[in-house]
C-alpha cells in the first residue's frame, strides 16, 4: 500500500489532492468511508430511539422532570411513596405506551426488512401482503361476533396474522417448485398477499356496517393501530415474544443474506433454501403479528423501515431496520398524542393514521422510482 | 476416476420427466463440457448433479456416497456451483459478494478473525486475484460490464474452494472475447488447482476446444461420452443437433471445429471469378 493511500485513510480532509494521484486511493477511502457510515450511523439510530423513548415519557401534555422519573419508577418497584397523579400517569400511561411504541416498532420494522430481504420485492412488507390484515380482521370479527375483549381480541389477533401467513404461503409456493430463477415466487407472493388484503379488508368493513356504534368504536383501535389500549399486560406477551424471535432473526441473518444471491446460488453454497427460507417466514410473521396483537395494524411501518433504514447506512440493514421501525412508531406516536389534540381542538389520534398519511406518499414514490430502476 | 457420478438417475419437474435412467461419471481432474440441444435436458442434469434438484429415483454420488445423504454446508465445501445467471443483490460490492462464497467455511454462530492472515480473507484474496478483479472490490456489482460481473460471480465460486465446481452456461450473454476470457479462467483454475470442472455450454466449438472429456445428451439421455475428437463427430452433430455439418481439424488448437450446414449460402461458391477478389485480399 502507498504511503499515499495511507495517509488518505489516516488523514482524510488533508489528502483530498494527494487521492487524485494516487490510483487506489478514492477507491479504498470511500470503502472505508462507507463501512463507517454504516456503522455510525446505526448507532445514531439508537440514539434517536432512545431520544424519542426518552421524550415520550418526560415531556408531552404532562411533563415529569427526570429525578421525578427516577422517584416514580423505584417507588413503584420498592413500594415506596409514590406522587400522586404523577405516579399514575407514568406507571400507568407513559411508561407502557412508550415501551409498546419501542418494541411494536422493533417488531414492525425488523419484520418488514425480513419479508422484503428475503422475497427481493420492497412491496413484500407485512402490512402490504395482507398480514397485518389477517390480524385486524380476526380482532374485529372477535369483538363483534364473539363481543371478546382484551387478552382474547390479541390472540385472535395473531392467529389471524398466522393464518392468513400460512394461506400467502401455499399459494405461492405452487410456483417456486420450477426452480425460481428470478424474483417469479416473491412477485406470487405480494399478489396472493394483496388479493387476501382485499379479500379481508370487504369482511371488515361488512362487520363493521353490521356492528353496533359502541362494538364499532372499540374494533377500529383493529383497523388504525393505536398505543391507547398500551398496558403492562401486553407488555408482558410482547417483551417475552421478542426475546426469543430477535435472536432468530439474528441467527437467520446469515443466510438470508446468501438467500439474496438467488434460491440456487444459495444452495450451491449450502444454504437448506426450504428450511432457512420457511424459518425466515415464520420468523417475520411472528414478529408482526405480536406486534399487531399489542397496538393494532400500525400501518406503513414495516413498509417504510427497510427502505429508509437503507437511505440512511447506505446499505441493507436488519438492526438498522428495527431501530428505524422503532423511530417511526415513537416519533408519529408523539406526534399523534402530544401535538395533533393542539392542531386538532384536543382530538387524540391514533398512531396508524399518522404512519398511514405518511406512508401512503412513500409507497407511491417508491413505485415510480423502482418503476424507473427495472426499465 | 470419477468423483461425482450419476447412478441410473431419474429428474422431473413435478410430472414432467426430463431425465429418466441416466448413467454418467465427471470425471476428476478434467474439465468436462455438457452438451447438446435446447431443451434436452443438459441444465437439469447439471441441477441433479448440484443437488438442486433431488432426483424421482436413483441417485448422485460424491465420492461414493449420495449428495443428499450428507450435511448440505459439508458438501458445499466439496462441490461448488454457479447457476446461470445468478442475481447480485442491490448495491452489494464485489468483496462483500465473493466473501459470500465463503459462507460453508463458516460456523453458525461463531464470529471469524478479519485479520488479513484469517484463511477466509486469504481465500477471498486468492479469487480475486486469480479472475483478475482485485481492482474492482470495492466497486458495486450491478456498475460492472457483463464480462466482469461473470468474473466477479466466477471468483465467488473460487472463494468456495471446492474440489468439484459445475457452471451452468457460465459464457451466455458475453461477447466471444469475455468467453474466451471465462473458459481461459476455468482452465487456470483446472490445471492449478486440480480443480474437477463440469460446465454446460451452447457453443460447440468452444466446448470442443476446452474441453478433456465431453457428454453430448439428447432427449434426456446421454448419446456419447469421451474426448472431444472422439464424440464430436458430422454424425453426432446430425443427432443431436439435427443439423448437417462439417467437422474439421481447428486450425488454432486441432480440436474437432463444427461448420455448420444450412438452407443458404450452400453449396459453397466454387473458386470462380466472384470469390478471386476476395482470396486476393486473404493472401
Amino acid at each position: 500500500m502507498s504511503r499515499t493511500v495511507e495517509r488518505a485513510i489516516v488523514e482524510p480532509e488533508r489528502t483530498v489532492g494527494a487521492l487524485k494521484t494516487a490510483k487506489k486511493g478514492p477507491q479504498l477511502y470511500v470503502r472505508a468511508e462507507r463501512a463507517a457510515k454504516g456503522f455510525n450511523r446505526t448507532w445514531l439510530l439508537a440514539a434517536a430511539v432512545v431520544i424519542l423513548f426518552v421524550a415520550s415519557i418526560l415531556l408531552g401534555s404532562y411533563t415529569v422532570t427526570v429525578p421525578d422519573f427516577f422517584t416514580i419508577v423505584w417507588a413503584h418497584l420498592t413500594g415506596g411513596e409514590k406522587i400522586p397523579g404523577a405516579s399514575f400517569i407514568v406507571m400507568e400511561n407513559k411508561l407502557p405506551r412508550a415501551i409498546v411504541g419501542l418494541l411494536t416498532g422493533l417488531a414492525f420494522g425488523l419484520s418488514g426488512a425480513l419479508f422484503q430481504t428475503m422475497l427481493r420485492n420492497p412491496l413484500a412488507s407485512p402490512d402490504v401482503i395482507g398480514i397485518s390484515h389477517g390480524a385486524s380482521a380476526s380482532a374485529v370479527v372477535a369483538i363483534v361476533v364473539f363481543g371478546a375483549s382484551g387478552a382474547t381480541v390479541s390472540a385472535a389477533a395473531l392467529l389471524g396474522a398466522l393464518a392468513v401467513a400460512l394461506l400467502i404461503y401455499l399459494i405461492s409456493r405452487g410456483g417456486n417448485l420450477r426452480g425460481s430463477r428470478g424474483n417469479a415466487a416473491g412477485n406470487r407472493l405480494v399478489l396472493a398477499g394483496v388479493g387476501i388484503a382485499a379479500a379481508l379488508g370487504a369482511v371488515v368493513n361488512f362487520l363493521m356496517t353490521r356492528a353496533d356504534i359502541r362494538t364499532a368504536a372499540e374494533a377500529l383501535i383493529w383497523l388504525n393501530g393505536s398505543l391507547n389500549p398500551a398496558t403492562w399486560e401486553r407488555i408482558g406477551t410482547l417483551l417475552p415474544a421478542l426475546c426469543v424471535l430477535l435472536p432468530l432473526a439474528a441467527g437467520l441473518a446469515k443466510p438470508l443474506r446468501l438467500l439474496e444471491l438467488g434460491d440456487d446460488t444459495a444452495a450451491g453454497l449450502g444454504v437448506r433454501v426450504g428450511a432457512v427460507r420457511l424459518g425466515l417466514v415464520l420468523t417475520a410473521v411472528a414478529l408482526a403479528a405480536v406486534a399487531t396483537a399489542a397496538a393494532g395494524p400500525v400501518s406503513f411501518v414495516a413498509f417504510l423501515a427497510g427502505p429508509i433504514a437503507r437511505r440512511v447506512t447506505g446499505k441493507p440493514s436488519l438492526p438498522a431496520s428495527a431501530l428505524t421501525g422503532a423511530v417511526i412508531v415513537l416519533a408519529a406516536d408523539y406526534f399523534a398524542y402530544n401535538l395533533a389534540p393542539l392542531l386538532l381542538d384536543g382530538t387524540v389520534l391514533p398512531v396508524g393514521v399518522v404512519t398511514g398519511a405518511l406512508g401512503a406518499p412513500f409507497l407511491l414514490w417508491l413505485l415510480a422510482t423502482s418503476n424507473r430502476k427495472d426499465a | 476416476m470419477a468423483r461425482l457420478s450419476a447412478r441410473d438417475l431419474t429428474l422431473q419437474y413435478e410430472q414432467r420427466r426430463v431425465i429418466e435412467g441416466l448413467r454418467t461419471e465427471i470425471p476428476e481432474g478434467k474439465v468436462t463440457m455438457i452438451v447438446g440441444a435446447n431443451g434436452c435436458g443438459k441444465s437439469t442434469l447439471l441441477r441433479g448433479l448440484s443437488r438442486l434438484l433431488r432426483p424421482a429415483a436413483g441417485a448422485v454420488t460424491l465420492d461414493g456416497k449420495d449428495i443428499h445423504s450428507r450435511p448440505a454446508k459439508e458438501l458445499a465445501r466439496t462441490l461448488g456451483l454457479l447457476p446461470q445467471q445468478p442475481t447480485a443483490p442491490d448495491g452489494i460490492t464485489v468483496r462483500d459478494l465473493v466473501g459470500r462464497g465463503r459462507y460453508p467455511h463458516q460456523a453458525f454462530f461463531r464470529n471469524w478473525s478479519h485479520g488479513d492472515s484469517s484463511p477466509h480473507d486469504l481465500a477471498v484474496r486468492n479469487a480475486l486475484d486469480a479472475t483478475a478483479t482485485t481492482e474492482l472490490a470495492d466497486r458495486i456489482v450491478d456498475e460492472l460490464s457483463g464480462g466482469q460481473r461473470q468474473r466477479v460471480w466466477i471468483a465467488m465460486a473460487l472463494a468456495q474452494e471446492t474440489e468439484v465446481l459445475l457452471l451452468d452456461e457460465p459464457t451466455t450473454y458475453l461477447d466471444l472475447a469475455h468467453q474466451v476470457e471465462v473458459l481461459d479462467l476455468v482452465t487456470d483454475l483446472n490445471r492449478r488447482r486440480g480443480t474437477t470442472v463440469a460446465i454446460v455450454l451452447h457453443d460447440l466449438n468452444l466446448a470442443a476446444r476446452y474441453a478433456d472429456h465431453v457428454i453430448a445428451m439428447k432427449d434426456g439421455a446421454v448419446v456419447a461420452e469421451g474426448t472431444g475428437i472422439d464424440v464430436i463427430t458430422e454424425e453426432l452433430v446430425r443427432t443431436v443437433f439435427g443439423l448437417e455439418s462439417r467437422v474439421v481439424p481447428d486450425p488454432v488448437s486441432g480440436t474437432p471445429l463444427i461448420v455448420p450446414i444450412g438452407r443458404h449460402h450452400y453449396p459453397a461458391p466454387q473458386a470462380t471469378e466472384t470469390t478471386k477478389p476476395a482470396l486476393e485480399i486473404a493472401s
